[in-house]
């Protein structure tokens, strides 16, 4: 598996360093180093010189990809390419073009983006696996009916709707929790309750109905037939051995996202104002910050790449049928 | 039974509790004079060399004190000392450095001497780039590798300091100006007036912030220990008003020494974020993903509320507090809040003490009367909110490139052309929609509150006339009558014989956009005239500008300062944008204007002064290089308990003025946020009894196996 591990980590490099190349040729395309300055000087008494004095400062006064002008080895390493994108394989991030260190913004925020993100996929997926297994049980009948209509209805709302309402209902007409804010520490469960509920609440519709196709196909299998003739009750059945085995798809969906929780969700942080990594990206390209953007793109990247990895290798886990070689 | 248990609970859950399930702060502040605002954009820098933004100047300017400030309560505007001992001596000088008499000409002035004498006694905050150790020597300005890597914030450098405000400290902060890599904002302009700023600037280009400490500049001078110089070129009376900016607040040397040390930046502990002043508040936290804390400095010197305002201010209450120590507020929390919906509903929750009002809420808050008055709804009465308006010190209008050859230029055709555009322009309409109201149409360059803004009598006779008392639009049939004279009969262009086609410059390129761009192409109509919205982003339609590419386009100006040479530069000829790269957007040039500013940006304000402005006022509405559009008018609610509010659009530094009367706070959150379990409770119910169908079916169910089972058993033993 080890082999393996190193082959995938080998693949990612040219992924990743394409990945750089393009966000920096996107964004260059877009904006121009003169547009970054005078996006970080403002609109007030701005003069050619000090978008100058703003390039020199910050490193935008090289050309972008090829110094023809340079001797050697410079034409390459004396360029904005070289100078702000190659540090990031080293996870050198640098700092923005406001002058923050992007490394310790990106810490920062990382942890109450996963304090949201964590929760609401750990209680959603409870939530919808008891739900799906339950309308599996009572599949063919009314409450089944009832159940996926319920669910496409659930689908068919807006997120936004959920978390407006949400803090309508409970924030300001019940007055249960705090409408939004965050605070450290265990401090920071009043205001994790709402949005989390909100998260999984606004799950259920599409949740249920995914996991119960993952359930009804495991339940016309042989074995299961098997096992209620051997006389195993239904729940019996349901839970000791449809459950398992619908498992591998439910694992390795969730594995793929884990990672990426710490990325944060733009519209549940902003409404909730939890200061996580949500709007970092959105901010940074509104306010031209390719410092920001290019950092959150390879994190992105990289981390979307150890998701496949680990989704991999969880098959392993799970199946003893798949080995990786 | 178990109804009568479940009715009791439910009447006990609207019993009330002592304490609010949804406060949002730590319960023990509830008692404490503690102010809580929000900000909805990140601050980007605290270095109040480099910092140019009103929502950070609602940070810095509690922090830094410049010379001199505007007085809390009286208008118009005045400055008054703030940590000087007095206003400056303004001495004029002739280039042999001769000293000059006041009523001198002004070609005659060659320099002028700003004298400014600074209060003895007045320490900074405690801060560890001050701190000392027993040997005097500076604890934390040689800090070693180990002592970086263990420092997570400021607040970990646990010893503080403080030192005497000193004048060497705005000497110092005046060369921090001059330095390119502070990047000041307004380092180009001074250029253009501190003596010795440019040469200053070229000599340390290459040498490190910290260098400049021992380095003179030439035209400021520290004379002792309290008083300072500034030497400028010729005469700029507006000068002063900068000295009022927190640009020129003090900074000690020992600031950059610490701060500069490799290692902090990459802690992001740097002063663009922890700011190091004289004022009432000190930055004890600064998060600008979650919250900034401002604490009121234990070390402020004396200063107390003012004891003067205008008339009605003692009537208000504002005297009240008249002689009492600053500030007033121990603590203020400012929140980041990006979403307008969760903020408003905190403020009423009674969780800010102070909200603006977004048009998703103004119907709740504001309802106008009979005679167009604003007024706030039955609903905020009761809450006890007050509502304060106020005209902002800006303009927006809807300016022509003067350069294109269809709607620029000083022909009579193109002259006209453009004041018919003016007149169908509606943007008394444009207010109302867009706006709910909150605004003033404008009737030339100054916005209300400026000298020279002329409310009674200063209408722009081009596009407005007296009717019954009132000033009203003129009729769009005169518009047509212009648009026949400037050659566009029903608004065809001869040259095509189709619809004059215009184009409209914009980055108002978003969905929520669209009805405003909709608007501007029917006034358009009313013309004939055919409008092309040309959107763009941000950064082609500056090019556009720069490049002189724009036909029409839409433009604001936030003053700096108030006075009507902020506002007639902005069409003054040399300003030109495309020329000379400067703030006049519609690149005007009009000889007899340029030499009435020229005449009148140096003068004082005097009946002369006055003339002259409404002569510019003259040459600009008829020349008609801009449709004056409108002044914003801020309105702003505030609770009830916070007190000493007076709209002071020039002052930053309002917060230490300001009052919390706690205990009414207190009672008030207590009474409006009584949780409410009962509906949940209900809910649960609900849901229990969803379940009562699928239970009874499972147990259905399992009772068919089970007999299944037996009937299966049976047949095996009877097999």
């Amino acid at each position: 598996m080890s082999q393996y591990i190193i082959r995938r980590f080998l693949y990612s490099l040219p992924l990743l360093m394409g990945v750089n190349i393009l966000t920096f040729v996107l964004f260059f395309v877009v904006n121009s180093p003169d547009d970054m300055a005078r996006m970080q000087l403002g609109q007030k008494h701005v003069t050619e010189q000090s978008i100058a004095n703003w390039k020199q400062q910050h490193g935008y006064d090289v050309p972008l990809l090829w110094n023809d002008d340079a001797q050697g080895e410079k034409k390459i390493t004396d360029t904005i390419f070289y100078q702000k994108s190659v540090g990031l394989l080293l996870f050198r991030f640098g700092v923005s073009d406001s002058g923050r260190n992007i490394g310790a913004d990106i810490k920062e925020r990382a942890m109450p983006s996963l304090a949201v993100a964590l929760p609401t996929l750990m209680i959603g997926l409870l939530v919808n696996i008891c739900f799906a297994l339950m309308m599996v049980l009572f599949r063919n009948s009314y409450l089944e009916h009832a159940g996926l209509v319920l669910c496409v209805i659930l689908m068919s709302i807006s997120s936004l709707f959920y978390i407006i309402g949400g803090q309508f209902f409970v924030g300001k007409v019940l007055r249960l929790v705090p409408i939004s804010g965050y605070d450290d520490g265990m401090a920071a469960i009043k205001f994790l309750i709402l949005p989390v509920l909100i998260g999984v609440f606004s799950g259920i519709g599409s949740g249920v109905r995914w996991y119960r196709t993952l359930f009804l196909e495991e339940v016309e299998k042989d074995y299961v037939r098997t096992a209620r003739a051997k006389g195993l009750t239904e729940t019996q059945t349901l839970f000791r051995h449809v459950l398992p085995n619908a498992m591998i798809p439910i694992l390795t969906g969730v594995v793929v996202v884990l990672p990426l929780l710490f990325m944060g969700s733009l519209i549940m942080e902003s409404f909730f104002s939890i200061p996580g990594l949500g709007s970092y990206t959105i901010d940074a390209i509104n306010s031209q910050d390719f410092a920001i953007v290019r950092a959150m793109v390879f994190l992105g990247s990289v981390l979307y790449v150890i998701g496949l990895l680990l989704t991999d290798i969880s098959y392993t886990l799970v199946d003893p049928r798949v080995r990786l070689s | 039974m178990s109804l009568a248990v479940f009715l009791t609970a439910l009447v006990s859950c609207t019993l009330p509790i002592s304490e609010s399930l949804n406060n949002p702060y730590p319960e023990n502040e509830s008692e404490q004079a503690v102010l809580y605002q929000s900000f909805s954009e990140r601050p980007k820098h605290f270095d109040p060399a480099v910092s140019y933004n009103t929502s950070e100047y609602a940070f810095i300017a509690q922090i830094y004190e410049p010379p001199f400030q505007y007085h809390y309560l009286k208008r118009p505007y005045q400055l008054v000392p703030l940590t000087a001992t007095r206003l400056p001596e303004i001495i004029y000088l002739n280039q042999k450095g001769g000293k000059l008499s006041y009523d001198v000409n002004d070609s005659d002035i060659a320099f002028t001497d700003y004298m400014i004498e600074i209060q003895s006694g007045i320490r900074y905050q405690p801060h560890p780039a001050l701190a000392k150790n027993a040997q005097g020597d500076y604890q934390y300005h040689q800090l070693n590798p180990t002592q970086i890597e263990s420092a997570a914030s400021l607040n970990d450098f646990k010893a503080t300091g403080s030192r005497e405000l000193t004048a060497e400290d705005y000497v110092y902060q005046i060369k921090r100006l001059a330095h390119p890599k502070i990047q000041s904002p307004i380092a180009e302009i001074m250029k253009n007036y501190i003596v010795g700023f440019d040469d200053f600037s070229k000599q340390v280009a290459d040498k490190p912030k910290t260098a400049i400490r021992n380095l003179p500049i030439a035209g400021v001078t520290a004379l002792s220990r309290y008083q300072y110089r500034i030497r400028i070129k010729g005469k700029y009376p507006q000068f002063i008003y900068w000295l009022a900016m927190p640009f020129f607040s003090p900074m000690p040397w020992e600031a950059d020494m610490f701060y500069d040390q490799a290692g902090l930046t990459d802690k992001n502990i740097t002063l663009d974020w922890f700011p190091l002043g004289t004022g009432p508040y000190l930055m004890a936290e600064n998060n600008p993903n979650r919250r900034m804390i401002l604490l009121k400095n234990p070390l402020f010197h004396q200063e107390s509320y003012p004891a003067e305002g205008e008339a009605e201010d003692r009537q208000k209450g504002l005297l009240a507090d008249a002689g009492k120590k600053l500030p007033f507020i121990d603590k203020v929390v400012f929140m980041l809040e990006k979403e307008t919906i969760p903020y408003w509903t905190k403020f009423l929750q009674g969780y800010y003490d102070a909200s603006g009002i977004t048009s998703d809420s103004f119907d709740q808050a504001i309802q106008f009367t009979g005679s167009g008055d604003a007024v706030l709804t039955p609903t905020m009465r009761e809450k006890g909110i007050q509502l304060q308006t106020s005209v902002a010190i800006s303009s927006f209008y809807m300016g022509f490139n003067m350069l294109d050859s269809t709607v620029g230029g000083t022909t009579e055709q193109a002259r006209k052309l453009r004041q018919a555009i003016a007149i169908a322009v509606d943007y008394e309409e444009y207010i109302s929609i867009f706006m709910n109201g909150r605004g003033i149409a404008a009737q030339g360059v100054l916005p209300p509150g400026i000298y020279g803004f002329d409310d009674k009598t200063g209408i722009n006779p081009y596009v407005y006339q007296w009717q019954a008392n009132k000033v009203q639009r003129k009729k769009i049939a005169e518009a047509r009558k212009l648009m026949i004279a400037a050659g566009y009969a029903n608004g065809i262009d001869p040259k095509t014989e189709e619809a004059l086609i215009l184009y409209f410059d914009t980055t108002s390129t978003s969905i929520d956009d669209r009805p405003r761009m909709n608007w501007y192409r029917k006034q358009f109509e009313k013309l004939g005239i055919k409008l092309v919205i040309r959107g763009t982003d941000y950064n082609r339609f500056q090019e556009k500008m720069r490049t002189g590419n724009a036909q029409i386009f839409v433009w604001g100006w936030n003053a700096d300062y108030p006075d009507p040479e902020n506002f007639f530069f902005l069409l003054y000829g040399a300003n030109s944008k495309v020329r000379h790269g400067g703030e006049n957007a519609a690149n005007y040039h009009n000889p007899e204007f340029d030499r009435l500013f020229e005449q009148m940006r140096n003068m004082d304000n005097s009946e002369q002064r006055y003339r002259i402005i409404q002569q510019m006022q003259e040459i600009v509405r008829h020349d008609a290089p801009w449709v004056f559009g409108y002044h914003p008018k801020n309105f702003s609610l505030f609770h009830g308990w916070y007190k000493n509010l007076k709209p002071n659009l020039m002052a930053n530094n309002q917060l230490k003025y300001t009052r919390i009367d706690t205990a009414a706070r207190a009672e008030k959150r207590q009474q409006w946020n009584q949780p409410v379990f009962w509906p949940l409770l209900l809910g649960v119910a609900v849901f229990v009894l969803m379940l009562i169908p699928a239970v009874i079916a499972y147990r259905r169910r399992r009772l068919q196996e089970r007999v299944m089972r037996e009937h299966l058993s049976s047949r095996e033993t009877k097999l």
